[in-house]
């Protein structure tokens, strides 16, 4: 079967980013459900101590990361797929950016003020 | 090439999604995406509770048990519990199929239940630790 190739090709990149960051954020769940379990939202103080832990800040801080990414490609597909007008959509897909950063920026400084 | 864009243009489309009778499959997969932008939409809320149950002043303490008690903020929390069980059980799926795992007929079938049954326990479990019964 032939078929024609278009477009940026960015198609199969952000495929395995969807993956990959779904590992990820699959995986850091299962973590801190774990540590709910043992008792890291026991007390405020607790709670606060877990969050502030270096590794626990790594690894929310790729959380985070992970999660814009990953929010940025599924919400980019809906747009795609439902709004036609080129204009709506890429202003949509802008919008869509902007509020992600946003929100990464907002959640990172509230675990590195901690 | 202009042939064949014009025999694509011309396949018989079908797709009334209120009349068309999809597999489990389909509705699960239709869910994971309206989970997906639910929780895109709730993100600053997600985000603000993060803030401020992580926070240092009385006062923010003091908004954050407040707003949690508030049933209705109870129910959107309920909400997205089930929003993300699903979207992950449903990711976990779809990752194992991009794996070739599970991609027989019957497979296919009974994971997508598996993914209703365990999203929606598992979701009634947090609920109601949620609601405190528990």
């Amino acid at each position: 079967m032939s078929r024609l190739v278009v477009g940026a090709h960015y198609g199969v990149k952000d495929w395995l980013a969807q993956r990959i960051t779904a590992v990820l954020m699959a995986i850091y769940t299962l973590v801190i459900f774990a540590a709910v379990l043992a008792g890291a939202t026991g007390s405020h103080d607790a709670w606060r101590d877990f969050m502030a832990h270096g590794v626990v800040r790594f690894f929310t801080f790729l959380f985070i990361i992970s999660l814009g990414y990953h929010a940025w490609v599924g919400v980019r597909d809906v747009w795609m797929d439902y709004i036609k007008p080129t204009s709506i959509r890429i202003l949509l897909h802008v919008l869509t950016l902007l509020v992600l950063i946003g929100y990464a920026g907002w959640a990172i400084q509230i675990i590195w003020r901690l | 090439m202009s042939a064949l864009n014009e025999q694509k243009k011309q396949r018989p489309k079908f797709l009334d999604l209120t009349v068309i009778r999809l597999p489990l499959a389909g509705y699960a997969s239709i869910l994971h995406r309206v989970s997906g932008a639910g929780l895109f939409l709730m993100l600053p809320l997600l985000i603000w509770l993060l803030d401020l149950s992580l926070s240092s002043t009385p006062e923010h303490l003091a908004l954050f048990e407040s707003i949690t008690r508030n049933i209705l903020v109870k129910l959107v929390l309920l909400g997205l519990i089930w929003a993300f069980l699903h979207h992950f059980c449903m990711g976990l799926r779809i990752l194992l199929i991009d794996v070739h795992v599970g991609v027989e007929k019957q497979q296919a079938r009974s994971s997508a239940m598996a993914v209703m049954v365990v999203s929606l326990s598992l979701t009634l479990a947090f609920g109601l630790k949620l609601f405190g019964v528990y």
